[in-house]
């Protein structure tokens, strides 16, 4: 029988209960078959008008009622429907009785809200006619989509979470943040079980503009679906992309004393911040060496005990190469032979949602036993000497994922999942 | 007393009062009315500016300052008064090894940018094409940084060399709340050693004031008392200024001889449905929780908004308010850490901050314990209970 405990006496965190949606489609058995037949879901933008863009291209999520409601209501959306499909599978009902952790984008007033506020008001002009538009009483039906606790209030009441739900932002590694965060709660005995969603709906111009002036996008428009190829020699950026993820995560004592299917162990978190530079990591590859070997250690396991890697793999030049240094570092010539495959070439990355799709996916990969291929891998990075799992899947018995994930601002986390309990 | 007793060694503050704990502290024990406050830039609303700052006093480099607009520098200057405040500034293996949870909003938008789109947004119906035209050419790639809500942890990884665990949280005063609440439940588990933790808020923004004044928050018109704010508009000032607290397990915080504020008692937070009928309940049942006797000493975060604020005097009435927002204005994600940091002076200098307004009731004996709240101006509550150490 399986232990309650892990190697330092804390709680087994099991997951029960998961779903997701990217731009391959809503839900759990619609992303794994098109993952893993190698569909992309990058796509020309046609929510707005891409005149004067350099990127024409991104996995948006087009086909919810709240696609081109604004960021605040399609972010919602996404963490809603995935926190759905996974509640249900862990067979929860509609009263979660555990804390709720968001990974979500930092919130604006969006610009179809600004201009029609403008619009709605002659006195001042700039600002001034704002705060008219404002005082004249136009502002109150978009106020909650300005507030950064919007979205995590309304689904805590959604699904019946408990106390002060948190919403948490670090970058690109925000969804593993909010499954840290979680695991960390039940370790602390504070709850049996809590919610990690991670939800990013915030494409929008201005997004794809900024990330654009920091030549972080590919502008490989032409065939959207090739645009994102991790770890090739030809790769020149990221493809912005909406998604969402949710895991119910359980103490296993939890999830078997209610005879709850577990779906895979969440068995360590690392993470370590980065000193050297806002959008570029240390040379030396050492933050990111760190978050691995601290996930690891947390988890209890050796390097040697990783049987896939899921890459945070995101396309851009400096990235891949980073991820493999530090991946090369910590499991040395056995790197070569550890299946490391990104799933970003095929939706995309979903930002402030990747941490949480990815691990859903990482999850997926164990217990179906099929590893899904980095695609549009045709010209190998010769710098990258790593086993991509190109361009096709790959039946595999994978019993332990580390997943990575690292953003802006230092930010570093990483996470080790197992099939089975110890 | 125990080992793992979480401890305040360190204090950061930045206000219209002036920076500094003990600053600070003498402002708050002798207060001269009406606090520093700016009528004119954005009327009809007042604000706390902030005091005049040298940045490179906690920010050496002028590149990295660059790098950021005022709140980024707010957070990181904050950040770095409270490192020094707790001795270890220049201890780059503690610094190294130190997690971090900061609580934030949004950076600032390009207002010349935003302007020049809304007025050409007039003569023009290809708004989206106009969009695309204008931020293309005139946004600037460091903006877009200074702007991100994660780049404030950011740069104190960078300025201060903070490289622990970095964990940003988001959500008006709730942020703040649960990054307390989080820090202080790592520290007691064992989960962390040591964590800076806090937020910043720059008020000298029209986009910052219009996130309260979309649903009219705002207080219209010259400062008044924060407990009894009335005319046009709905109670708000909001001021420019940041709160970080160096936390240490108590174990950790003697071994390096470091000087010990008050201990973090307890942190509690709640997301009350604010009817009618249980809103002055729920934030009297959370304050029960500590287990708080009345009478008793409590620095009130309370923001000034007519509903929230009057539900919370009518709820805390029995205690000791102090409402440190009318001297401050309303700090957002920092006002529970501004709170607990006001609290552990009062404990460690054994005197109760003065009565700022008639409804405050005096309290003449060397406080033990200290409450706090943070009631949100619009959503989220949090108290904390801060005790001698």
């Amino acid at each position: 029988m399986a232990s309650f405990k892990d190697h330092l006496g804390r709680p087994v965190v099991a997951v029960t209960g998961m779903g997701v949606v990217t731009s391959l489609g809503a839900g759990k058995t619609e992303n794994w078959a098109a993952l893993t037949s190698g569909k992309s879901g990058i796509h020309a933008v046609t929510r707005f008008p891409v005149d004067h863009l350099k990127t024409t291209i991104a996995g948006t999520v087009d086909f919810l009622p709240g696609s081109g409601e604004g960021m605040s209501a399609l972010t919602y959306e996404l963490a809603a429907t995935a926190g759905q499909e996974a509640v249900a599978q862990a067979e929860i009902g509609s009263d979660f009785s555990g804390p709720l952790f968001l990974a979500s984008p930092p919130i604006e007033l969006s610009w179809a809200d600004r201009l029609a506020m403008y619009r709605s008001s002659s006195k001042g002009a700039g600002y001034q006619r704002l705060f008219e538009a404002a005082r004249s009483g136009h502002g109150k039906a978009i106020f909650e989509e300005t507030q950064f606790g919007t979205v995590a209030d309304r689904l805590a009441v959604l699904f019946g979470t408990r106390g002060l739900p948190i919403t948490t932002s670090t970058a690109c590694a925000s969804g593993a943040t909010a499954i840290q965060l979680g695991v960390e709660a039940i370790r602390r005995g504070e709850s049996q079980r809590a919610l990690a969603i991670g939800a990013d709906g915030s494409a929008s111009a201005e997004s794809m503009i900024r990330f654009s002036l920091l030549s972080a996008l590919s502008m490989q428009n032409d065939r959207p679906e090739r645009a994102s190829k991790p770890f090739s020699r030809d790769r020149d950026g990221f493809v912005l992309a909406e998604g969402g993820a949710a895991l119910v995560l359980e103490s296993l004592e939890s999830a078997v004393a209610r005879g709850a299917e577990v779906l895979g162990i969440m068995r360590g978190c690392g993470e370590k911040a980065d000193d050297f530079h806002r959008t570029r990591s240390k040379p030396d590859g050492s933050p990111a060496i760190a978050a691995v070997k601290l996930a690891l250690a947390d988890a209890g396991m050796s390097e040697d005990e990783i049987d896939y890697v899921n890459a945070h793999g995101t396309s851009t030049p400096e990235n891949d190469k980073m991820e493999h240094l530090s991946l090369s570092t910590v499991f040395g010539p056995r790197i070569k032979s550890v299946p490391v495959s990104s799933n970003k070439s095929m939706i995309g990355h979903t930002l402030s949602a990747a941490g949480a799709v990815e691990a859903v996916f990482s999850l997926m990969t164990m217990r179906e036993g099929v590893i899904p291929p980095t695609i549009n891998y045709d010209q190998p990075d010769p710098a990258i000497d790593l086993d991509v799992v190109p361009n096709v899947k790959r039946e595999a018995d994978v019993k332990s994922v580390l997943s990575n994930s690292f953003g802006f601002g230092g930010q570093n986390a990483c996470l080790v999942m197992a099939r089975e309990p110890v | 007393m125990s080992p793992r007793d979480v401890v305040i060694t360190g204090i950061g503050l930045v206000s219209c009062l002036g920076e500094g704990a003990e600053l600070h502290w003498k402002a708050f024990k002798t207060p001269s009315l009406p606090p520093p406050t700016d009528s004119e830039r954005f009327a009809p609303y007042t604000i706390h500016p902030l005091p005049e700052i040298d940045w490179s006093q906690q920010i050496p480099k002028k590149g990295d300052q660059r790098q950021m607009e005022t709140w980024q520098r707010l957070g990181v200057y904050t950040a770095g008064l409270a490192l020094d405040d707790a001795g270890l500034k220049a201890d780059e293996a503690l610094c190294a090894t130190m997690d971090m949870i900061v609580a934030a909003g949004g950076g600032e938008r390009d207002e010349e940018v935003d302007e020049n789109i809304l007025e050409a947004s007039l003569a023009r119906n290809d708004n989206g094409v106009l969009l695309n035209e204008k931020l293309t050419n005139d946004l600037r790639p460091t903006l877009f940084l200074a702007q991100l809500s994660n780049l404030m942890a950011g740069n104190i990884s960078i300025v201060h060399k903070i490289t622990g665990s970095s964990r940003t949280f988001m959500g008006e005063e709730g942020a703040g709340v649960s990054a307390l609440q989080t820090a202080v439940a790592r520290l007691a588990s064992g989960q962390s050693t040591h964590i800076l933790v806090g937020g910043a808020f720059q008020t000298e923004h029209p986009d910052m004031l219009l996130g309260y004044e979309l649903a009219g928050y705002l207080h219209h018109g010259a400062w008044q008392p924060l407990w009894t704010r009335s005319g046009d508009g709905g109670g708000i000032i909001t001021g420019s200024g940041g709160a970080f607290l160096v936390l240490e397990t108590r174990e950790h915080a003697e071994a390096r001889g470091g000087r010990i504020y008050a201990v973090v008692d307890k942190v509690v937070s709640g997301l009350s449905p604010r009817s009618e009928a249980t809103f002055a309940r729920d934030i009297a049942a959370m304050v029960a929780t500590l287990g708080a006797e009345p009478g008793e000493l409590l620095i009130s975060g309370a923001s000034g908004a007519h509903r929230a604020t009057g539900t919370e005097r009518e709820a805390l009435g029995g205690f000791s308010l102090r409402g440190f927002s009318g001297l401050t204005g309303h700090l957002k994600e920092a006002q529970l850490p501004f709170a607990v940091a006001l609290a552990a002076m009062a404990i460690s200098s054994g005197e109760a901050p003065a009565v700022l307004a008639d409804i405050e009731m005096p309290y003449s004996a060397a406080p033990e314990r200290v409450l706090t709240t943070a009631v949100g101006h619009h959503r989220g509550e949090g108290a904390a209970l801060v005790r001698k150490a």
